[in-house]
């Protein structure tokens, strides 16, 4: 008898790596366990262009059909509570007890709470469908939304909202939008885009106070302004839900701390997907902590690999996009590795920069362009960064160079 | 068996390189292996409904520019996440250096 492979959060990293026992082969049972009402689903459409359609509907990472197909069970609108390692058992909401020969911890993220008083029912978060769909009700022409803080998630939702012709202010403390990850000449083309679309962002201003009566917050900045708004959704980024992993006595260090195998201190127990944190190979070991759906992805994978004993070590590169009107921007790499850039120019005005290291290694590359234009090229540069590649710069900067023979090089 | 319609030069399409063909309100993608063998596919991505022609060929693989999914693009098997489901794909052939392909 065996009690199988149990996981713990069934978004995109519990949802891919329950396929993924199967895939691979194994046939003891296999438990997805999450606290949502709903089948794993794709968290990216909920802040996109998909959120400006009249219903909205949740995009299923496996439907039902497919999970009893697979003799996947999972154990929706339920909470694992505690873990008992020594007993190897998880312990339920439901007052339930789960058994379990290998446990998957992938229990994501979940947005960082404005840390004020005045707080009510029209200042909300975005992580969830259940949320997407309470602030879809608020977004139409008749609305003034208010987005606090200018990262991803709210940038794509106020670019939503003016699909709807909602009145959108965005508001930012730090000097510009997406300081976060994003190099200052790309930020400047996605600022500049809202701003054409009708969107206001004020930048370098910090909220001093916050009033909501339930029917509109005002929001008062340090700099005198006041913001009125039918609803203001707080995006200023999110934390790892690690306080199962932190009862459980396991490490938390940013996130879960789990090594190359993402596997932690419990030799039963590993962690994958937005609450963990890894050693980046590709950076010589540096620790990070990713909050981006194909990492999600690429982890439940080798989750499920180790989980069998493959031994295998995480070697990706982190690989991020954003759509934004009709711009996508894709990264891969983090840019904060490099010391100098080099651009590339593509057609219809679409960019590319490339982060080089001192020593000349290829580190990053931030593009941005409409529609798919930078896909090739940054899918080529993540390839020439998981080499640790040294490509010359003129050649990085010159169109007529194709980045395909630089990985032949 | 008829409906071959003609779709480009063979000389279009670099080795190793997919181009897009639109016909009749249709989109296909339309590839050259390494090996120098042409295939054809339905030319959007079964994930989200993007333009596979501009994605990256690798071997027989495509790759869907916007999310990374991947097909074999000789046999339209759908290679791993997100994509699931497989591409439709045509028979193709070679006539006085013009690709045609069979969209029936
Ligand atoms: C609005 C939005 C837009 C995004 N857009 C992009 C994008 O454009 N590009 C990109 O790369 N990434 C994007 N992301 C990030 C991406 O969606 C995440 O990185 C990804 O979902 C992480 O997967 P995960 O499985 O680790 O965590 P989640 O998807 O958060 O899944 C974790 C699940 O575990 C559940 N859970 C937690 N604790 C427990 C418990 N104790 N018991 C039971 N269940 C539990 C949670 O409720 C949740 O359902 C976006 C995220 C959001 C929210
Ligand atoms: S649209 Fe092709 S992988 Fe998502």
């Amino acid at each position: 008898m065996t009690n199988g492979m149990v996981i713990i959060g069934a978004g995109e990293c519990g949802g891919r790596a329950a396929l993924a026992l199967r895939d691979l082969g194994y046939d003891g049972p296999v438990t997805l366990v999450g606290d949502e009402p709903h089948l794993p689903y794709e968290r990216p459409p909920l802040s996109k262009e998909a959120m400006a359609s009249d219903a909205p509907v949740i995009k299923a990472i496996a439907s039902d059909e497919i999970l009893a197909e697979r003799s996947i069970r999972h154990i929706h609108s339920v909470q694992a509570v505690a873990i008992d390692r020594a007993a190897h058992l998880v312990r339920l909401s439901d007052g339930s007890d789960l058994p379990y020969d290998k446990l998957l911890l992938a229990t994501g993220s979940t947005p960082r709470k404005l840390p004020m008083p005045g707080l009510g029912p029209r200042c909300v978060y975005l992580r969830t469908f259940n949320d997407a769909l309470a602030i879809r009700a608020h977004l139409s022409a008749r609305n003034r939304i208010a987005i606090v803080g200018g990262g991803f998630i709210g940038l794509e939702l106020a670019a939503a909202a003016r699909r709807l012709g909602a009145a959108v202010t965005v508001i930012e403390a730090q000097p510009r939008i997406l300081m976060r990850g994003v190099p200052a000449e790309i930020a400047k083309v996605i600022h500049e885009a809202h701003e054409a679309e009708g969107v206001k962002i004020l930048c370098g201003d910090g909220i001093a106070a916050i009033a909501d009566d339930g029917a509109e917050v005002r929001i008062a900045l340090a700099g005198g302004l006041d913001i009125v708004a039918d609803l203001a959704v707080i995006g200023i980024g999110a934390v790892p839900v690690i306080g199962l992993a932190a009862e459980a006595g396991l490490t938390i260090d940013n996130g879960i701390a789990v090594d190359a195998g993402l596997r932690t201190g419990d030799p039963a127990i590993f962690a994958a997907g937005d609450c963990c944190s890894f050693p980046l190979a590709v950076y010589g070991g540096r620790r990070v902590r990713l909050e981006a759906w194909r990492n999600a992805q690429e982890q439940g994978a080798l989750a499920a690999r180790n989980m069998l004993g493959a031994g295998e070590s995480h070697a990706a590169v982190p690989w991020f996009w954003s759509d934004q009107y009709g711009l996508t921007l894709q990264i891969s790499g983090l840019s904060d590795e490099g010391r100098s850039t080099v651009r590339r120019d593509l057609d219809d005005g679409a960019f590319i920069l490339f982060h080089l290291a001192e020593d000349g290694r290829l580190v990053a590359a931030s593009g941005i362009g409409p529609g798919n234009t930078v896909a090739r090229d940054i899918r080529l540069a993540e390839m020439l960064i998981a080499k640790r590649a040294k490509p010359a710069p003129e050649a990085l900067g010159s169109q007529t160079v194709k980045l395909k023979s630089l990985l032949a090089a | 068996m008829s409906d071959w319609v003609e779709a480009c030069d063979a000389e279009d399409i670099d080795e190793e390189d997919v181009m897009r063909f639109d016909h009749e309100g249709r989109t296909f993608a339309i590839y050259r292996s390494p090996d120098d063998e042409y295939f054809a596919t339905d030319g959007l991505c079964t994930h989200e409904k993007v333009h596979l022609a501009d994605g990256l060929v690798m071997d027989d693989i495509i790759e869907c520019p916007k999310h990374n999914g991947r097909f074999n693009y000789k046999t339209g098997a759908a290679r791993g996440a997100p994509v699931c489901v497989n591409l439709r794909t045509y028979p193709v052939k070679l006539d006085a250096g013009k690709i045609l392909i069979q969209i029936g």
